[in-house]
């Protein structure tokens, strides 16, 4: 094993540091960038939440997955001697020199508050609940401004048309960081709209899935009770035995393979 | 960061075997899979759980003596965040029906469930509601949901053997007895789950499993489910939700009963006294304590806070001895170090291969054994892809999901990772992907029956805080269902229990005194302090010059 800790930076004894801030502090040269205007050093190779981190943040607000699908560090910069503004989420994006850059935690766009229940698959109910929708012209800055390549004006373009269906497949990477609000003219909430979408497109308009009641009513009937009671009372050996002789689906197998065994179905 | 001209050489003997593989996966030739026996070889060899190193007993609480890695015996043997001398608990802040502590997919189940049962309810989350490991999962969803070919049975069994036949009877029964309801709860809620046209969902293996029972919604199954239980708790007026406010202590009354939780609002630094007639701890799991100087694909509050406060309060917890390690975290580029590579492109169909192109394990086994697999073969047959960070990697071939399966299936399968890789200029519909096994879950936790209750009454738990439905390793697509499963019920016992519990004992702290001469009479006490609450990484030549912002181990 004590190959692995080399693999991870770490020996057994070494605890006393995270493995993320090791390999945070990386072998690149140091560059300058500028966090809401102040000037840091940082290694070149880190992405822009690690170089905050190592240069001494502590992330409260703007931290999250730190994988690229919560939304939470959504970050706006410009580069030097440019006057466009770029967008990224600082767990994703590396730093480059002097980049001046700010983070947007948090965004107070508009969201309705709906019975979802009683809401149909018309679109007017989208517009009842979001009259704003109407106030796009098109400009496709909401587009620019996403982080996750989500053609957000399509998606509201969509929706004015009616197409609840198209502006949920476009809108299903969204991770709600707000980017497109913070940007757009009209003030719309447009992830928020988009969410509205997204659940009446699942619930209302995708046909729902039949086999599932029939399996809710199969337990609920307590058709499975008998054989699971059996198993929960198994000793292990025996239960062991029932692993190993399971029959197993092929995984190159078709949507109609049923097993040959059907005793416990 | 693209392939290095080095890495690319090798993807090269992966391109070589591709075509090979793929019409052998085609004939339904697939490499053998472990018995029971060759498992338990592998895993006693090669998995971080067996060893012995960098484990302890502990010295205090209710498992004093159970042996589990140091990172959590350091957290159980700390002290409190406060005196509670200091704390004023005669005048909470807040007064509700049933407060929840966490703000993922558990505590959100929860209080949709609380709220229909009419409890007036408080989320209080650490982050943002719904930054949480449920956002993160991705590969999908197990149900039995298919009974021409499946049943509970089969689940069961699956769970079970996954779980070396160590879990926890009753919950694994009600685990899997209510997996096909909860799936249509999501549906009727609106998750885009992936489907054929007439509405049935479609399914995919997982590792350890016997029948396609992996439901998904693209590769983002967590974060779909997540946004939309939230949207829906945003929606319903009796659930407030107060973000950036942690739970650093448990409250109980005069009669032992849970009566609430002390609060702490991350910005203002204030403590908030809040008393509840029910309570949930729906805190999650413990990835970034790093155990054992492991990557994490976890979230950035993932630092078991609830552990800490349950087991201070008498909670026992179980199978904490284990961790889990996901077989396929990045390792390249380094920026993405540590990211959760979906098991679900093994699902699909994506082999793992060694440095000659050559697979060395069936991609379906069970996540402990797949990881201990990937780790022999860069240790010990020094088989391993080396990166130019200096780590050692296995090949995760994509490209074969669009052979197999048709152009454009890993782009339609797995939009997050692709968009992810092409920003890094790695195209994985065309190139493979560098992985290594990740720390990934937080096996064990705190007991619970199936009703949710803990020992103490009036205190519930759910979700990756506890443990015993998953025994010593869980599978994959367990534990998006482990959350919602669980947290529903916690929320329908906390709204009932809230009912019936019209006592109002005095609040106290008592038993964080009690817990503090435990640590002195032991000499166990140290200067740590827990809950962690978040994780530290400052660089430590910056940290040095930090004089007084970390006098208590972690944050101000």
């Amino acid at each position: 094993m004590s190959e692995i800790k080399d693999k991870q930076g770490r020996s057994d004894e070494g605890r006393s540091l995270p493995v993320e801030s090791q390999s945070a502090t990386g072998t690149g040269k140091l560059i300058p960038v500028y966090v809401m205007g102040k000037q840091y050093m940082v290694p070149e190779t880190l992405t822009i939440m690690k170089a905050m981190e190592y240069a001494g943040f502590k992330f409260i607000r703007g931290c999250g997955c730190r994988g690229g699908i919560c939304g939470a560090c959504a970050t706006v910069y410009r580069k030097e001697g440019e006057y466009k503004l770029r967008v990224g989420l600082a767990c994703q994006t590396v730093v480059e020199p002097n980049m001046y850059l700010t983070q947007i935690p948090f965004f107070p766009a508009n969201r309705a508050r709906y019975d979802f229940s009683k809401l149909t698959s018309a679109p007017e109910e989208i517009y009842k609940l979001y009259p704003e929708l109407f106030r796009c012209i098109a400009c496709n800055l909401c587009t620019k401004a996403c982080p996750m390549d989500v053609q957000m004006m399509d998606v509201i373009s969509a929706l004015k048309q009616g197409d609840i269906t198209r502006a949920a497949m476009l809108s299903f990477s969204c991770i709600q960081c707000g980017l497109c609000a913070s940007r757009c003219m009209g003030e719309l909430p447009q992830y928020h709209i988009a969410q509205l979408a997204r659940r009446i497109y699942g619930s209302n308009i995708v046909p729902r899935a039949e086999h599932l009641g029939q399996a809710v009513k199969a337990i609920n009937e307590g058709r499975h009770e008998e054989w699971l009671r059996m198993l929960m009372e198994m000793g292990e050996e025996a239960l062991r035995s029932r692993y190993q002789e399971r029959e197993m689906e092929p995984p190159m197998a078709g949507e109609d393979w049923v097993p040959v065994n059907a005793e416990y179905l | 960061m693209s392939y290095t001209p080095e890495l690319q050489e090798l993807i090269k003997t992966v391109e070589k075997t591709r075509p090979e593989r793929i019409a052998r996966k085609q004939r339904g030739g697939e490499f053998p899979m472990m018995s029971l026996e060759e498992r338990d070889a592998i895993l006693k060899k090669h998995h971080p759980d067996y060893q012995p190193t960098g484990r302890r007993a502990l010295k205090v609480g209710p498992n004093k003596g159970y042996i589990v890695p140091d990172e959590f015996a350091d957290i159980f043997e700390a002290r409190s965040r406060v005196d509670p001398d200091m704390v004023d608990l005669s005048n909470p802040s807040i007064d509700t029906d049933v407060l929840i502590i966490g703000g993922g997919g558990a505590g959100t189940a929860a209080a949709l469930l609380a709220d229909e049962e009419g409890a007036q309810v408080v989320i209080a989350t650490k982050l943002r509601h719904g930054d949480a490991n449920t956002m993160m999962a991705e590969g999908g969803i197990q149900a039995a949901s298919k009974m021409e070919k499946d049943s509970p049975y089969y689940h069961y069994l699956d769970v079970m053997g996954g779980g070396h036949f160590k879990c926890v009877p009753e919950l694994v029964h009600t685990l899997v007895t209510q997996a096909p309801d909860v799936l249509q709860w999501l549906e009727k809620l609106g998750v885009m789950f992936d489907k054929y046209p007439d509405g049935r969902l479609s399914t995919i293996h997982g590792g350890g499993t016997s029948r396609k029972r992996m439901h998904s919604c693209g590769d983002i199954t967590g974060a779909e489910i997540m946004r939309t239980i939230r949207d829906e708790a945003r929606n319903r007026e009796n659930i407030t939700v107060v973000e950036f406010v942690p739970a650093v202590e448990l409250l109980l009354d005069e009669y032992g009963h849970c009566a609430g939780a002390l609060l702490y609002n991350l910005e203002t630094e204030e403590y908030i006294v809040v008393r509840a007639k029910a309570t949930i701890l729906a805190a999650g799991g413990s990835g970034r304590l790093h155990i054992r100087g492991f990557m994490t694909t976890n979230h950035y509050g993932a630092t078991a806070d609830g552990l800490v406060m349950g087991y201070r309060a008498g909670i026992s917890v179980s199978f904490l001895h284990t961790v889990q390690y996901h077989p396929t975290g990045a390792v390249f580029p380094e920026q993405v170090e540590g990211l959760l590579i979906t098991e679900k492109f093994r699902g699909a169909g994506a082999n793992l291969l060694n440095i000659d192109g050559e697979q060395f394990v069936n991609e379906r086994e069970p996540r402990d054994v797949e990881s201990a697999a990937c780790i022999r073969e860069c240790l010990e047959r020094k088989l391993g892809v080396p990166t130019p960070a200096g780590r050692r990697g296995i090949w995760l071939d994509s490209p074969m999901i669009d052979a197999l399966s048709g152009e454009g299936t890993v782009e339609k399968e797995f939009p997050g990772k692709s968009i992810l890789f092409r920003r890094h200029g790695i195209d994985i519909t065309k190139e493979p992907m560098l992985v290594y096994p990740t720390l990934h879950y937080q096996n064990g936790g705190l007991n619970i029956d199936s009703d949710c209750r803990t020992s103490i009454p009036g205190l519930l738990a759910a979700g990756e805080v506890t443990g015993g439905i998953h025994g010593e390793n869980r599978l994959m697509g367990n534990s998006l269902l482990d959350v919602l499963v669980f947290g529903r019920i916690a929320g329908r016992n906390a709204a009932s229990f809230a009912r019936d519990n019209t006592a109002k004992g005095e609040l106290t702290l008592d038993h964080v005194r009690a817990f503090q001469r435990e640590l002195e009479v032991e000499g166990a006490a140290d200067s740590r302090v827990a809950p962690v609450l978040l994780p530290d990484y400052t660089d430590p030549e910056v940290r040095k010059k930090q004089l007084t912002s970390h006098y208590l181990g972690t944050l101000r």
